[in-house]
């Protein structure tokens, strides 16, 4: 036998479970986050391990689903020096990088801003010849902990990216660390600058929680593979992640629910994760959380790499009822401050206690007109929220997760159903130990003549990356192709979206 | 010349949000916009504002907009010589420089980047556009309609080139200017109809940059910003509801669609249906129009009361459709000969929004 262990570091707890080759649950355990997070992954990661007992030397591989990097980020905390170039001018000046970002955030990452001659016109026309002295002047000018290649429209062709890579290499050996914007991004440049300078920022951040997990698995005398779970609900073996760590921002929704998916057996869904202070809604679409267009803003900085397309609202166990609903919540105080705790605070959780919905904490609720009130306005308040993501389609179950799924009603309105699996309250660390490896691509192709050999050429593209992040070559599957024709341009393109996924390689 | 006023750093988000709720839908994005004039005015110092009668009868002024893709242009963001090149050219052709600088069409990110404009020039911004909104095409402008000849285009690009058109009417401007726009890379800073202060009374529409600005500060930390956005616009509410349809149909490289809003709260029951090209142009109920081009129709979250783009629109959303007056020089023959409902192929008879309610 062997097993493996999910974890997932929350905003309240870290989960971890184990499971077995056939996919059940045989050990699970929720222990606080710290502010640190690795001392309560540290402790959730021992919990499992001891209950476990000698069964643990069967543990193969470790997925983590973490918000170090996010944490790094809103905290300014143990970020790389970042030596920024984009590859434009002429073209870009009235933006230069960096433009825009919070000063404490510039000050933590930047070690220098280069804006030299190179990138490409839309149709692929060179805007000017890549400057390479400018690159080698620049780069021994900004001593840097690692270096992000930013490229007009290197989404549509990324030679000259590849080429500073080169350079960078020959110029200051392997001491540096290179980020590429078109491996990190798709169209807008700023955005996609932004998402690929913090992913250069985030290569410290991502060797140290190697590093501690590696530790914590060598106390136990394990030898083990560690995965880190992604934003799009996917796995990155050990030495990808440590080249995209930006990709572990938003990996907690997405993980959650693909183990909404996997516990429920239904790929095709509505999932509610419901916490103590709010309620994520997502879409699972064969199995894999939709994505959002959106550009996502992280520590005050706007990116453009693609997340799940969450909704948030702000209804949970710890919600204080009062005149209405919210949005206020008692958050992990509740075992002390509710009514079903013995506290004076009425919360949801009191609501659905008195409703009958669930058997919770350690005092009876009696029934009251302002917590049966309570019920009905957070009903409406999902059926409404159920009704958005829905974007129209009521004919999909909802899947209930997360610990204060026993709030929500047994029928909702805009779903067929309302499926509650078991362990539906460690299912986003489910979602991590259960997870595929995936590559994404995104580029621009003709509309006309050229179209099925560039999106062939995508396809591969999308398929070697899924290998390089730990998928098995010979199961690799596209499982999204999106294409959105462009507007108010002389040749019909379209931007086309390709992801590939398949099983970890044994 | 004596400034009206200043256009500062805190200015930048108000005018962004107004210049949107201007866009009736289109005129593109205003966030790059937004970061690069911010940025100018951190660097090259506050915008004059002007208006025509701080400005000598014989003082040039220069209608400035971006055209090309709006997808191009988030990618391919402008070099900040751009407008020091067209004011070369237009010394260079006029013997004198220019005096203060106009957005071309006030909604959208062509409404916000004159300010970058001005401020790299060190030129004042005059308090006036040539639309009092957003339009498609070059020759959808004030300038077109009040019959100012079409003399004179200026273009530049991210290269450096410089493109001087005399084009014979402003049709032919449109035609010659998209071509070059093309060859540049789908993205250029343009010079339409440069004009004296004394030309362009009756020509522009005045007031326009203030009053994104007050439309953007109306909804600021408002405790109910529809309401404080319907009042400050003087709006007629056409529908409060939900997108329950956004049938989007691409032709001709253009984006045609139709969107549906369901009525929610008091207007439960009723239902309207709006036609896009890429701005809001028709608004239907039960078969009669609501608003029509040129009038103003702009969708906005329901709860922020910020606008949202055509291409924003999704199924879900919880929005309100809002209808105001053109400015009146739409209203004359020529201008619903230039953007009224046929010129955007609609067979229909213009009546004015407050006519309609």
């Amino acid at each position: 036998m062997t097993s493996r262990i999910g974890i997932d570091v929350g905003g309240t707890n870290t989960d971890a479970v184990v499971l077995d080759d056939g996919d059940r649950i045989v050990a699970r355990a929720k222990r606080p986050t710290s502010p640190d997070v690795t001392e309560g992954l540290r402790q959730a990661l021992t919990a499992v391990l001891d209950e476990l007992g000698e069964r643990a030397g069967e543990v193969r591989r470790v997925m983590l689903g973490t918000t170090h990097a996010t944490n790094a980020i809103l905290e300014r905390r143990a970020l790389g020096r970042v030596a920024a170039i984009r590859l434009g001018a002429p073209a870009t000046t009235s933006i230069p990088p960096l433009t825009g970002w919070p000063a404490d955030l510039r000050n933590a990452v930047a070690a220098g801003t280069a804006l030299v001659r190179g990138g490409n016109f839309v149709d692929g026309r060179a805007i000017a010849p890549l400057d390479t002295d400018a690159i080698r002047r620049f780069l021994h000018g900004t001593p840097a902990d690692a270096v992000a290649v930013t490229g007009v429209f290197s989404p549509a062709g990324d030679e000259q990216e590849k080429r500073v890579a080169e350079i960078v290499k020959e110029e200051l050996g392997d001491t540096v660390t290179v980020s590429l914007s078109h491996e990190i991004g798709s169209l807008g440049l700023v955005e996609r600058e932004n998402a690929t300078v913090l992913n250069a920022a985030l290569y410290g951040v991502a060797r140290d929680v190697t590093a501690a997990l590696r530790q914590v698995l060598a106390e136990r005398g394990l030898d083990v593979e560690p995965f880190f779970a992604q934003n799009d609900g996917t796995l990155m073996a050990v030495d990808y992640a440590a080249r995209y760590p930006v990709l572990t921002i938003g990996s907690g929704p997405a993980n959650s629910l693909r183990g909404a998916a996997f516990l429920s057996g239904v790929s095709d869904a509505i999932v509610a994760d419901v916490g103590g202070t709010s309620t994520d809604l997502g879409v699972l679409v064969g199995g894999f959380p939709r994505e959002s267009a959106a550009a996502v803003e992280i520590g005050g900085v706007t990116t453009n790499f693609r997340m799940p397309d969450i909704l948030a609202i702000a209804l949970g166990g710890g919600t204080v009822v009062g005149d209405g609903v919210g949005p206020r919540s008692v958050g992990y105080r509740i075992t002390a401050e509710a009514l079903a705790f013995g506290g004076r605070t009425p919360t949801m959780t009191d609501a659905a206690v008195a409703a009958g919905r669930g058997r919770v904490g350690t005092h009876p609720v009696a029934a009251s007109e302002a917590l049966a009130r309570a019920v009905r306005i957070a009903d409406e308040m999902v059926s409404d929220a159920v009704d958005r993501v829905a974007l129209g389609k009521a004919d999909r179950p909802l899947i209930a997760v997360g610990g204060g799924a026993f709030l929500l009603p047994a029928r909702v309105p805009g779903a067929s159903e309302v499926v509650r699996p078991g362990h539906a309250d460690v299912a986003n660390a489910v979602g991590a130990a259960i997870a595929l490896a995936s590559g994404r691509f995104d580029t621009i192709a003709p509309a006309g003549a050229g179209r099925s050999a560039a999106i062939e050429r995508a396809k591969e593209e999308a398929a070697a990356r899924a290998v390089a992040a730990g998928a098995d070559p010979v199961k690799v599957e596209i499982v999204e192709l999106a294409e959105v024709p462009l507007s108010y341009l002389p040749e019909p393109a379209v931007r086309v979206h390709v992801k590939a996924a398949g099983p970890l390689q044994q | 010349m004596q400034a009206s006023r200043f256009i500062t750093l805190d200015d930048i988000a108000p005018l962004a949000r107004g210049c949107a709720v201007l866009g009736t839908g289109g005129g593109g994005d205003v966030r790059s916009g937004a970061l690069a004039a911010g940025r100018a005015i951190g660097e090259h110092g506050e915008v004059p504002l002007v208006t025509l009668s701080d400005l000598q009868p014989d003082a040039l002024v220069v209608p400035l907009s971006g055209i090309g893709a709006p997808t191009v242009s988030h990618e391919m963001i402008h070099a900040a010589e751009e407008p020091g090149r067209i004011a070369e050219e237009i010394e260079r052709i006029f013997g004198r420089p220019p005096t203060a600088i106009m957005s071309s069409e006030i909604g959208g990110g062509n409404g916000v980047a004159p300010v970058t404009w001005a401020a790299s020039l060190g030129l004042p911004l005059l308090d006036a556009d040539g639309m009092g909104r957003a339009f498609p095409e070059v020759q959808m402008v004030s300038m077109y309609v009040a019959g100012l000849p079409a003399g004179l285009l200026i273009m530049t690009d991210v290269v450096g080139n410089v493109t001087t058109i005399r084009p014979v009417d402003g049709l032919w401007a449109e035609q010659i200017a998209r071509a070059v726009c093309v060859a540049a890379g789908s993205s250029a800073l343009m010079a339409d109809y440069v004009l004296t202060a004394e030309q362009a009374r009756g020509a522009v529409i005045e007031g326009t940059v203030s009053r994104a600005m007050a439309i953007g500060r109306a909804t600021e930390d408002a405790a109910d910003p529809l309401g404080a956005l319907v009042a400050e616009l003087a709006a007629t509410r056409l529908i409060g509801g939900k997108i329950t349809d956004v049938d989007r149909r691409t032709t001709g490289g253009f984006v045609r669609g139709t969107v549906t809003v369901e009525g929610v709260g008091a207007d439960r029951g009723r239902t309207l249906s709006l036609e896009i090209q890429n701005e809001n142009l028709v608004a239907l109920e039960d078969g009669l129009v609501r608003a029509m081009v040129p009038d103003l129709i702009t969708v906005v979250d329901t709860q922020a009361a910020t606008a949202v783009q055509t291409e924003g629109l999704r199924y879900g959303q919880r929005v309100t459709v809002l209808a105001w007056p053109c400015d009146p020089l739409w209203r004359t023959p020529a201008g619903l000969a230039t953007a009224g409902p046929r010129a955007f192929g609609y067979d229909l008879d213009y009546i004015p929004v407050e006519d309609l309610s």
